[in-house]
């Protein structure tokens, strides 16, 4: 199975998003390189705004990865609540 | 000449500060809220005891009647530190200005009746006084409290409740004339439905001990005015009666509210939960303050709401002693 990733810049407000998103996936793989967080995992990987908002305590708009979001490779489905990437199409 | 290029990491030789990783169990990665918070509070090395008080030092855990082996158990479940903090405020900010704009471009201030508008301002304007007392108290509890996970989002709610009191003067000069703010003091000060409240607030702001002020101004009164003002009288009498413009021009009120409570609760459940002593003190605090600001908070229910006062007050008592039975108290037994 390809794999999917997504990077963020390592910064203070990409962390919850890292944080929920290795909660969320146990088999995401974690790659730090300079200024960069990169997310790889096997076929699917999910972003849930419930598990960002338990670690942070606040309202979270799913939309504000964007903000942070450096790449991303997959096909996406996305709505008010989780962001997936997957191979399906 | 080839100058080649490479990208080198440079991992850091510790995650976070030693005090700090002492509470977070280890060298981790802590957040912003935890570095900004976990062992900022002065401790030792006072050298005089205030002038102004010297049975304490500077800062004294023992100004409360609450013990805690540790006072940075009392976290704030909204993790708020100064950067959060105002990023939050600034953004419900911004949702009010355009609400003003709203209402001020439609002149919707204008189109509600005019017995409608002379109620809305009988019963809201005088609360920026309450809401200035309830920043003056949550100053006094930062101040004369202990621990910065307390203290530090005290400050932040007395800020709050200076917004609050700052919404409720624009309200009134929106839908009422300048002379509006006037008239309101001049009853928070002398017409009789306002004095059992007036005498609550005075009386809340020579109460010594911080934990105390918390539980009276957060939870018991608080815990009732907001939900009887912002939810039976705003939300369910004054905008079913074409008054939308006041919900509208209010909105953060209920919405901070609800944050807030989220932070009151969880310090309320922390210190609770501590020993038996501190769950005692803590009912008996929330039962006899509750109590006064039930019967304080009447007359104004009545002017507000006339025949539909008792059962508002009723809800708001019941949603606040829901929240205290919640959090480990035992208000029935004290």
């Amino acid at each position: 199975m390809s794999n999917v990733f997504i990077a963020f810049q390592a910064n203070e407000e990409a962390r919850p998003v890292v944080d929920a998103i290795i909660a969320d996936n146990p088999e995401a793989q974690v790659v730090h390189s300079p200024g960069l967080i990169k997310i790889d995992a096997p076929g699917r990987l999910t972003i849930r705004r419930d598990t960002i908002e338990g670690l942070t305590g606040r309202p979270y708009d799913l939309q504000a990865i964007h903000v942070n979001l450096v790449t991303l490779s997959g096909h996406i489905d996305e709505d008010d609540d989780q962001l997936t990437l997957s191979w399906k199409h | 000449m080839n100058i080649d290029l490479q990208a080198r990491e440079i991992t850091p030789l510790r995650n976070t500060f030693a005090h700090v990783a002492t509470y977070i169990g280890g060298d981790k990665t802590a957040s912003r809220y935890q570095e900004a918070t976990l062992g900022a509070q002065p401790r030792v090395n006072f050298h005089y005891r205030p002038t102004w008080d010297p049975a304490h030092e500077l800062f004294d855990a023992s100004r409360s009647a609450i013990r805690l082996a540790d006072w940075y158990a009392l976290r704030d479940p909204r993790q708020f530190y100064y950067a959060t903090w105002t990023m939050t405020r600034a953004r419900q900010q911004d949702a009010m200005e355009s609400n003003f704009a709203f209402v001020d471009s439609k002149r919707m201030g204008v189109l509600m009746s005019d017995a409608l508008r002379e109620q809305v301002l009988q019963v809201l304007l005088p609360l920026r006084h309450a809401a200035w007392g309830a920043n003056m108290n949550n100053t006094a509890i930062c101040a004369y409290g202990y621990g910065t996970a307390f203290t530090a989002p005290a400050m932040f709610h007395a800020m709050d409740n200076l917004g609050v009191a700052q919404y409720l003067t624009r309200l009134g000069l929106v839908i009422g004339a300048p002379e509006a703010l006037e008239t309101a003091k001049q009853a928070w000060l002398d017409a009789p439905e306002w004095q059992p409240l007036r005498r609550l607030v005075e009386d809340s702001f020579v109460v010594q001990d911080p934990f105390e002020l918390f539980v009276a101004q957060n939870l018991a009164l608080d815990g009732q005015l907001y939900p009887l003002i912002y939810g039976s009288f705003v939300d369910d009498h004054v905008a079913l009666q074409g008054g939308t413009a006041v919900a509208m021009l209010t909105a953060f009120m209920p919405e901070w509210h609800d944050e807030s409570a989220r932070w009151i609760d969880a310090v309320i459940k922390v210190a609770a939960a501590e020993s038996e002593d501190n769950r005692r003190l803590l009912s008996q605090w929330a039962r006899a303050w509750g109590e006064r600001a039930y019967a304080a908070l009447a007359p104004v229910a009545r002017v507000a709401l006339g025949e539909h006062a008792q059962a508002a007050l009723d809800e708001a008592r019941q949603a606040m002693e829901a929240r205290a039975a919640k959090a480990g108290l035992d208000l029935d037994n004290v």
